[in-house]
C-alpha cells in the first residue's frame, strides 16, 4: 500500500514512497516496517487508516478468505453528473485502489471460527455506501443468517454516496433490516468502526452490533465535523468524534488496539459460539 | 401466504380502480406536462406556509392525544406524536414537526430531532405494535440535527435503531412525505409497508445545497446537484422510493391546507384498509422485500442472487387486493 505524506512535505531525505511521517507525533517511519505493524506508528501507536485487503490479512486466518460477490459492479442509477460523470469516478476509484468498489465480502474464519467477513475500504470513493456496498453487505448478513454463521463489519466510511442519490439513502433501510434478521436469529454480528466511520454507514448497520469495538482515535460521528462547528459557529473540542469520545458517551464497548482485535473478536465469537452448544449455560 | 398474496395480485391485475379514488399518482405519466422544476420543487417542500405535521394531524384524524417525552432525557418538539383515530379506527401517528413561523421554528428546532425525538418515536412504534394499532408516520425534516449535544447523545444509533425498529414492526406501517425528505433523519420514519408522497415533497440522500458544496464545491450550484440527485415527486416514483404520490391542490399544498389534508386522508384510509387484510408475517416479509430491492449494479458473472428488475410491489398499489381475496 502507497501512503502519501500527511503533511504534504517532500524531503530530499525522505523520499514518500519510502517514508511516511507520523501526523500524531512527527516520526518519520519507514515504509516497510509500517506495513509489517499493520499501518501503526511504532512510536506513538498512531493508527493509519488499513486498507481492505490488509485488514483481511490482520483479521482472516492465512488464507482462509474466500470472497463473494466479487465481479459487482456499480451501475449508474440517476445517470449522475457533477463535474465528472459518476461512471467515470467509478473507473478512478477502481483504478486507484484496486477494487470493484468499496466493500470486500467473503467467507474466513476468525482464529478458527467460520465467519462471513465484510471489510470496507476508504480509498474507494470514500468507502460510501451505494448500491453495492449496499447488496454486498446485504448478502453477506443474508448468507450469514442462512449458514448461521457470525457477520463480522469492519466499516470504514464517509457515509451514503451522494451520486446514487435516494437510491443510496434505501441502502441503509436495506442493511439495517439484513443485520435485524440476524439479531432475531441471535446469530452474532460484530462491528468494528475504523477511521473514519461517520454519515449513513455509523447511522444504519454500523451501530447495530452486539458487540461495537472501534480502533484508537478513529472519527466516528453523524455529522461530518465540519457541518458540526458551522451549525454552532465554534471549534468542537479536542477529542470530538473520536472513538474515545463514543466509548465515554456510551456508544462502542470498547476501543481496541488493532494488535489486539482480532483475539478480541475471536473471544466474542467465542462466548457466542452458535455451533458450541456444549458450552453453554443451559437456561 | 405469500403465494396466495401474489397469486391474488395478478388475478386483480387490470383492476386500477384505488389510484383513481384516492386520487393517487401511481405513475409519472399521470403528472402534468408542466412540471415545475426540482429546484422550485425544492422551495415549495420548504416554504413556511406548507401544512406541517400538526396542520395535517389536525385535519385528518380525530381525537387526537400528544404522548411526551423519550423516558430517557426528555421531550423534543421536534417529533410529535401520539393516539388519534382515522375513521373510527385507533392509530398511532408519528410525525417531524416543523414551525409555521420563525418563533416556532426556533422551538422546533426547524424540524430537526434529536436523538431523544427519534428515541420517543420508538417508543411510540413499540406502543403500536403492543396493541396491535397501524403507524402513520409523517415525514418532514431538513435532516436530524447535526449539532455537537446530538452527537453526544448518539445520533446515529438513535436513526439506525429506529430503522431497524420499522423493518420489523408487526402492524401496518404506511409513511406520508409531506416536505422534505432530509437523509437518514427522514428514514428513520420512512420505513413502511407504503411509503407516499406529496406531489411537492422531495427525498434526498443529502441536501441540495450540501452535495453542491461537496460535488461541485460551491452551495451556489445547489439548482444543478437539486436536477442530478432526482429527489422531487416524479423521480422518487421512477425510482419505487415512493409507491405514488398524493396529488396537491393547484397552487401547493400552502395553498389549501384543508384539501391537501382531505387528499390524505383518502389515501391513509385506503391503503390502512388494504394493510389491514394482509396478515402480519406477510406484511413483514413483503416490507424486507420492498427495501431489499433498491439498488441498480451489473455482475457480469450473473451473480447469486440478481435483484429483480422491477418493484413488483408497486404493483399492488396499482391493483388492490379484492377485498374477498383473504
Ligand atoms: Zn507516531
Ligand atoms: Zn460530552
Amino acid at each position: 500500500m502507497r501512503l502519501r505524506n500527511p503533511f504534504g512535505r517532500k524531503t530530499k531525505e525522505f523520499p514518500s514512497h519510502l517514508w511516511t511521517q507520523c501526523p500524531s507525533c512527527g516520526e518519520m517511519l519507514f515504509n516497510k516496517q509500517l506495513d509489517r505493524n499493520h499501518n501503526v506508528c511504532q512510536k506513538c501507536g498512531h493508527h493509519f487508516k488499513l486498507g481492505a485487503l490488509a485488514r483481511i490479512d490482520l483479521l482472516a486466518d492465512a488464507k482462509s478468505f474466500s470472497e463473494t460477490d466479487a465481479d459487482m459492479v456499480s451501475s449508474d442509477p440517476l445517470g449522475f453528473v457533477d463535474s465528472k460523470p459518476y461512471p467515470e469516478r467509478i473507473a478512478a476509484a477502481q483504478a486507484k485502489s484496486g477494487h470493484k468498489d468499496a466493500v470486500l465480502t467473503g467467507d474466513a474464519q476468525i482464529s478458527g471460527i467460520p465467519v462471513v467477513l465484510a471489510v470496507m475500504d476508504f480509498e474507494f470513493m470514500g468507502g460510501s455506501m451505494g448500491s453495492v456496498v449496499g447488496e454486498k453487505l446485504t448478502r453477506a448478513a443474508e448468507r450469514a443468517y442462512s449458514a448461521r454463521k457470525p457477520l463480522v463489519i469492519v466499516s470504514a466510511s464517509g457515509g451514503a454516496r451522494m451520486q446514487e442519490g435516494t437510491i443510496a439513502l434505501m441502502q441503509l433501510a436495506k442493511t439495517v433490516a439484513a443485520v435485524a434478521r440476524l439479531d432475531d436469529a441471535a446469530i452474532p454480528f460484530i462491528s468494528v468502526l475504523t477511521d473514519p466511520t461517520t454519515g449513513g454507514v455509523l447511522a444504519s448497520f454500523a451501530s447495530l452490533g452486539d458487540i461495537i469495538l472501534a480502533e484508537p482515535g478513529a472519527l466516528i460521528g453523524f455529522s461530518g465535523a465540519r457541518v458540526t462547528s458551522e451549525t454552532i459557529g465554534e471549534k468542537l473540542p479536542k477529542g470530538f468524534q473520536r472513538a474515545e469520545f463514543l466509548l465515554e458517551h456510551g456508544f462502542v464497548d470498547q476501543v481496541v488496539p488493532r494488535s489486539q482485535l482480532k483475539e478480541r473478536i475471536a473471544f466474542f465469537l467465542n462466548a457466542f459460539r452458535v455451533a458450541g452448544q456444549d458450552l453453554r449455560w443451559s437456561l | 401466504m405469500l403465494d396466495r398474496i401474489v397469486g391474488s395480485r395478478r388475478a386483480a391485475e387490470g383492476n386500477g380502480h384505488l389510484a383513481v379514488e384516492a386520487g393517487l399518482i401511481t405513475d409519472a405519466t399521470q403528472l402534468a406536462s408542466t412540471r415545475p422544476t426540482p429546484w422550485q420543487t425544492v422551495q415549495t417542500a420548504r416554504n413556511i406556509a406548507r401544512p406541517h405535521a400538526h396542520d395535517i394531524i389536525s385535519r385528518v384524524f380525530d381525537r387526537f392525544q400528544e404522548l411526551h417525552g423519550d423516558r430517557a432525557f426528555r421531550d423534543d418538539p421536534a417529533i410529535i406524536g401520539g393516539i388519534a383515530e382515522l375513521g373510527g379506527r385507533p392509530v398511532v401517528v408519528v410525525g417531524q414537526q416543523k414551525g409555521s413561523s420563525t418563533e416556532e421554528n426556533i422551538e422546533r428546532n426547524f424540524g430537526m430531532p434529536y436523538p431523544e425525538g427519534y428515541r420517543k418515536a420508538m417508543r411510540l412504534y413499540r406502543l403500536a405494535q403492543k396493541f396491535h394499532v397501524p403507524l402513520i408516520t409523517l415525514v418532514d425534516t431538513p435532516g436530524a440535527y447535526p449539532g455537537p449535544e446530538a452527537e453526544e447523545r448518539g445520533q446515529a444509533e438513535a436513526i439506525a435503531s429506529s430503522i431497524q425498529l420499522m423493518t420489523r414492526l408487526a402492524v401496518p406501517v404506511v409513511v406520508v412525505v409531506l416536505g422534505e425528505g432530509g437523509s437518514g433523519g427522514a428514514l428513520a420514519l420512512g420505513v413502511g409497508d407504503v411509503v407516499l408522497a406529496l406531489e411537492n415533497a422531495t427525498y434526498s440522500v443529502i441536501s441540495p445545497e450540501g452535495c453542491a458544496a461537496i460535488l461541485w464545491r460551491s452551495a451556489s450550484e445547489a439548482e444543478r446537484a437539486a436536477v442530478a440527485m432526482k429527489l422531487a415527486g416524479p423521480d422518487l416514483l421512477d425510482t419505487g422510493v415512493a409507491d405514488a404520490l398524493i396529488r396537491e391542490p393547484a397552487g401547493g399544498a400552502h395553498t389549501d391546507h384543508d384539501a391537501t389534508a382531505a387528499a390524505i386522508k383518502t389515501a391513509l384510509i385506503a391503503q390502512l384498509e388494504r394493510l389491514s387484510r394482509v396478515p402480519v408475517a406477510d406484511l413483514l416479509s413483503l416490507r424486507y422485500e420492498r427495501f431489499r430491492s433498491f439498488g441498480m449494479f451489473v455482475e457480469p458473472s450473473g451473480g447469486t442472487a440478481p435483484a429483480p428488475p422491477r418493484p413488483w410491489w408497486r404493483r399492488i398499489l396499482r391493483n388492490p387486493l379484492p377485498k374477498d381475496a383473504l
